[in-house]
């Protein structure tokens, strides 16, 4: 059957007009063959393994931009989360050391951000899980691609509180190591993380995964947004529906890309995830689409509705388009990369407790926010354990990225520039958990986990 | 022999010479005009191009580039795409 005028159209506007794109696609490499006794040789196989595989990514990807006229915005590499593979290396030295080879593998192939130098410990932590906590601010401060994740709980592990109270500790080494403690937007603290999740900064290549995989990350505020305008009246079951179907259209121009591109590569096609993430580009946000449903603003009552609605919506699209759907799929919240979440927090509408009640219902968490850099460790940790508790009873992925601004107070507002645009300084409850936070140990699994 | 289809979409004020100077190009390049459609849809003027690029002089990122030269003179949207992801999208 002939393509109409109109679908061409259709599909020609969400590339020109509704910034559709490939937000990026992802390989996942396996490194546990890289690793070796002589620890320069190690560093040097990790190099090439990643690097020779980097510059293929690049070259495949732009054939694929041409051929089908849409922009693949990010090329990234996910790694074998970095703990498992220096087990024999356990030394700060190297772990710094090795981070700095990985970010000259992906710089030298044109390549933005690497992801998985991290660990997954949500049932303990191992002496290399311990080091690379320790080694993280240091990584963060000589490195400028390497992206850092930890898993500290899942809902049949529950939650490992020893672990996140390293994280605050960490995070504000690492926010005075790094200008505008930028260093902190690459590490993301998970609850039950997706091992194929292809989105930085918490993307890692998974142990259940094969040696390479193709992964692919597919988004599109700005096309939801329009259809939903063009559907002021409808009620709520229509409004799914309208979103649903678009969804299932730009899932299925994902779904071609990734395949193809992996056919190309010669590597196994992992997941498509479709996800909406908003730029700070106009039209490319998120919160603009709760607003365009008939909020005034996000954060004001109702959102948590909207969000959920739209959250449901965007799965459900998905998963009719691709057998394929994986990795977070639903829709993104970040403070930072939203102008509609930083006009929404400058101006009152959205607090950090709207925010965690939201994130109870979108796909990722408390994403890219500033708090003062004053704010104690002990409630960093409670914030992190906080939104990860929700994850954990509630059989879902949950994370946090928080930027502590090292002498900025509530009011004030650090601009990151590019891709990771500005965050003001959102309010902190000031009561104290610090006697709870030190009992530490670990949150026993809930009780629906237990279904053998 | 298997075709090469594409799809031209150009979008933007209706004005004379458009099909004349797309064609011409394509003529050019030895490209095949499959099918030619055009409609108004609100306050655009759309046409899309069906054509085979099989013996194509031109390479694709080269036919690209010479058909946004004419976007640009037109001042119009210009944009060259496989057909496979308007069938993945549009039909099932």
């Amino acid at each position: 059957m002939t393509i109409s005028v109109e679908e061409v159209f259709e599909t020609a506007s969400m590339i020109l007009y509704q910034n559709l794109d490939i937000r990026t696609t992802t390989m996942g490499i396996n490194l546990k063959d890289c690793i070796d006794n002589d620890f320069d040789r190690f560093t040097s196989k990790v190099y090439e393994k990643i690097n020779s595989n980097a510059i293929r990514l690049v070259k495949e990807a732009k054939r694929m931009e041409l051929k089908y006229g849409i922009p693949i915005v990010n090329k990234r590499i996910s790694i074998t989360p970095v703990s498992l593979i220096m087990e024999t290396h356990c030394e700060k030295a190297k772990f710094v050391q090795m981070a700095k080879a990985m970010d000259r593998a992906v710089e030298d192939a044109g390549i933005d951000f690497i992801g998985g130098f991290g660990a997954i410990v949500h049932k303990g932590l191992t002496p290399s899980d311990r080091m690379l906590i320790e080694a993280l601010p240091d990584v963060f401060a000589e490195t400028k691609r390497v992206c850092s994740f930890l898993n500290v709980g899942t809902n049949t592990a529950g939650l490992n509180l020893d672990a996140i109270n390293l994280i605050g500790p960490m995070l504000k080494k690492t926010a005075l190591m790094t200008k505008d403690a930028i260093g902190c937007a690459k590490f993301v603290v998970f609850a039950n993380a997706p091992e194929d999740n292809p989105f930085m900064a918490g993307a890692f290549h998974g142990i259940g995964e094969a040696d390479m995989t193709l992964n692919i990350g597919i988004s599109g505020p700005g096309v939801v947004h329009s259809v939903v305008e063009k559907n002021r009246d409808c009620d709520l079951t229509q409004l799914s529906e309208v979103i649903k179907r678009t969804v299932f259209k730009i899932t299925r121009g994902g779904e071609l890309i990734g395949r193809e591109l992996a056919k190309n590569l010669d590597i196994p096609f992992g997941i498509v995830d479709i996800s909406l993430a908003p730029t700070t580009a106009t039209g490319d946000s998120v919160a603009n689409i709760i607003e365009s449903f008939g909020i005034e603003s996000v954060g004001a009552h109702g959102s948590t509705l909207a969000v959920a609605l739209l959250m449901d919506a965007v799965k459900k699209g998905g998963a009719m388009a691709s057998g394929n759907v994986g990795g977070l799929s639903g829709t993104f919240i970040p403070i930072s990369e939203d102008t509609g979440m930083i006009n929404a927090v400058k101006n009152g509408f959205l607090s950090l407790d709207k925010l965690e009640a939201l994130t109870s219902v979108c796909s990722v968490g408390l994403d890219m926010f500033a708090i003062p850099g004053d704010t104690p460790e002990s409630t960093i940790n409670a914030i992190i354990a906080d939104e990860l508790a929700i994850g954990v009873i509630n059989n879902k992925t949950t994370a946090v990225r928080v930027i502590p601004v090292p002498g900025m107070k509530e009011g004030e507002s650090v601009d990151f520039g590019g891709l990771l645009g500005e965050a003001p300084i959102m309010r902190v409850n000031r009561g104290s958990s610090a006697n709870f936070m030190k009992r530490g140990g670990r949150m026993p699994a809930p009780v629906t986990s237990m279904r053998n | 022999m298997d075709k090469e289809l594409l799809f031209i979409t150009v979008i933007g004020a209706d004005k004379k010479g458009i099909v004349a100077k797309v064609s011409n190009l394509l003529y050019q390049c030895d490209i095949n005009i499959e099918d030619i459609n055009q409609r108004i849809m609100g306050t655009y003027f759309v046409m899309t191009m069906l054509v085979d690029m099989k013996e194509s002089k031109l390479s694709l990122e080269k036919v690209r580039e010479e058909l946004e030269k004419i976007g640009a003179e037109l001042k119009l949207k210009i944009q060259i795409q496989h057909e496979n992801i308007f069938k993945m999208m549009h039909r099932i």
